[in-house]
């Protein structure tokens, strides 16, 4: 199996502080898998590295062969990753339809001065635009909301706009940084089938951080673990859940006896 | 007072406050955008108005070519201010590009002393604008209903740009996201420089409706709207077009209505704008229409 996403020896100084050392991961072509540890692991940091928003102090980055280390945040977006953020981060002024649409600027072929023009080429690729961006709310089920203002959706709908959002930069690899967040059991479910949905759909390849196991346990085929910056584990979900150091991490030494 | 007296003071009235919102708008934009206060804005207005006079009288324009001529060439300008002045500073702290700002308005005002010479200049008025239309008492310059229409329209232009356009939803998400919209494919340095181009734009036109309506050039003509306009975006909230709207319309009838109705307060004229901002300031600091901004986490 081809691999879309390679890391060798990633890693994260800030100041004294090493936040993710040597983080030397890849990720298959098409699949879907975690990434989990502890609060403060780094795995965001990870997510950070990956997609421009840090530059590396140490490492590289391949993406589909192709080094991306150093690369800022907007061209990483071009090659083709795309990614939600822990803390939502949508345009909340405007509406569902247009967070959408600003997704799709970095597809775009025609120029900003053009659209203040309004240029037949620049007002046919609004109008595409538009209509693509209705379909990607049609697949995160907001199509019936599409006019209403971002910050006034539920929780739950924030979160799968900001998915469309990522899905309307067109990618082939997608980072969901923690998408079950403040989901209720039922929500969490649905969002299973939804992450599996979009990947047959669009053809995509994601890693997502996630805190609830259940969630990551039954979406990921793969699992890196990082406790502390550093990667204790690697693996399928059993392998992962009956891994001594995991659950040290995860529940502290004195419970390794009883697992 | 009659209501002749009152229609000629109100139209007075409404030519002034949308003098006054045309450049307010150019703060806010830019305010929203960047967090920056572009003290360089009044230049921009007195600018304007120098290059249609400048147009007319070397190269013998017509008043309309002109105009559309200085406007173009001053939206330029003001999308080359944005590109020496603030962009090298787009990373340093707010206070830097402030600095830079003070010092370019400076820069340009000392410009246009030497190209222009610091004496004021008259303004040759076209016929047209001269003539007064009557109707029964109401006696009305037709710039008096030109300035009011013409900003209208070009209000109506900014609205449509802003909310109906790419561009303008690009300038939205940056005022909300400077980040995510950068990753997100906005050119964010594209869309500054059209920003600082329609807002020149606008206030170049302003520029040269006020020296259409106060017939006289010099090279600090700007400072005083200019502080006007900006207590105006300030009083509407800071960051909403709306807002600069409100705010420069609201200044336009006090300053108006007030010597009409109390003639001894005349001589203050200029200071109400001051102690409007004071009020608002007291009362409600985030101005009319404008929002807290919440940090972001």
């Amino acid at each position: 199996m081809s691999m879309i996403l390679e890391t060798k020896g990633l890693t994260m100084r800030f100041g004294g502080l090493v936040a993710v050392s040597e983080f030397s991961a890849s990720i298959p072509q098409g699949s879907i898998t975690g990434l989990i540890g502890p609060n403060g692991a780094g795995k965001t940091t990870c997510f950070n590295m990956v997609t421009g928003f840090y530059k590396p102090t140490e490492g590289q980055v391949f993406f589909e062969g192709r080094e991306l280390t150093g690369m800022s945040p907007h061209q990483v977006c071009r090659a083709g990753i795309a990614r939600t953020f822990q803390n939502i981060r949508l345009f909340g002024n405007e509406t569902a339809i247009e967070n959408v649409m600003i997704g799709s600027f970095v597809r775009q072929r025609t120029g900003w001065i053009q659209s203040v023009l309004m240029t037949p080429m620049s007002l046919r690729e609004e109008r595409e635009i538009r209509d693509r961006s209705m379909e990607l709310l049609d697949v995160v089920g907001l199509a019936g909301i599409a006019q209403e203002k971002a910050n006034s959706l539920p929780y739950g709908a924030q979160r799968r706009l900001e998915i469309a959002r990522a899905l309307a930069t067109k990618p082939r690899f997608l980072l969901l940084d923690e998408p079950a967040a403040g989901m209720n059991p039922q929500e969490s479910l649905e969002l299973m089938d939804f992450i599996r949905t979009i990947r047959t759909r669009f053809n995509l390849t994601i890693l997502l951080i996630e805190h609830d196991m259940k969630v990551v346990m039954g979406v990921c085929e793969h699992m890196w673990v990082l406790d502390y910056g550093v990667t204790i584990a690697e693996g399928g979900p059993e392998a992962i859940q009956s891994n001594p150091k995991v659950i040290e991490a995860y529940l502290g030494e004195e419970y390794v006896k009883y697992a | 007072m009659n209501l002749a007296t009152f229609i000629q003071h109100f139209l007075n009235s409404l030519t002034l406050g949308s003098l006054y919102a045309l450049i307010a708008i150019g703060y806010t934009m830019v305010y929203g955008i960047l967090r920056l206060i572009n003290f360089a804005h009044s230049e921009i207005f007195m600018l304007g108005a120098y290059l249609v006079f400048w147009g007319i009288t070397l190269f013998h324009l017509p008043w309309p070519v002109a105009m559309v001529a200085s406007i173009i060439l001053v939206a330029g300008i003001g999308i080359l201010v944005d590109r020496i002045a603030y962009r090298p500073l787009r990373d340093a702290p707010r206070i830097s590009a402030l600095i830079s700002a003070i010092g370019v308005s400076f820069f340009l005002q000392n410009v246009a002393i030497v190209f222009f010479q610091a004496i004021p200049r008259q303004v040759y008025r076209p016929a047209w604008l001269e003539n007064p239309m009557i109707w029964g008492d109401v006696r009305v310059l037709p710039l008096t209903l030109f300035v009011p229409l013409l900003s209208l329209f070009l209000m109506l232009a900014l609205v449509y740009i802003v909310y109906h356009t790419k561009a303008g939803l690009g300038m939205r998400a940056i005022s909300k996201d400077i980040e995510t919209s950068y990753l997100m494919g906005v050119s964010v340095n594209k869309v500054i420089a059209l920003t600082f181009g329609i807002g020149s734009a606008l206030a170049a036109a302003s520029g040269i409706m006020w020296a259409l309506r106060y017939p006289q050039l010099q090279p600090i003509m700007g400072a005083i709207p200019g502080f006007k306009a900006f207590i105006a975006a300030v009083f509407g909230g800071i960051g909403s077009i709306q807002g600069a709207v409100i705010g420069g319309l609201a200044l336009g009838f006090i300053e108006i209505m007030t010597v009409a109705f109390f003639p001894d307060l005349a001589g203050y004229r200029d200071a109400f704008a001051f102690v409007l901002l004071i009020a608002i300031l007291l009362v409600k600091p985030t101005g009319l229409l404008g929002v807290k901004t919440e940090d972001k986490v």
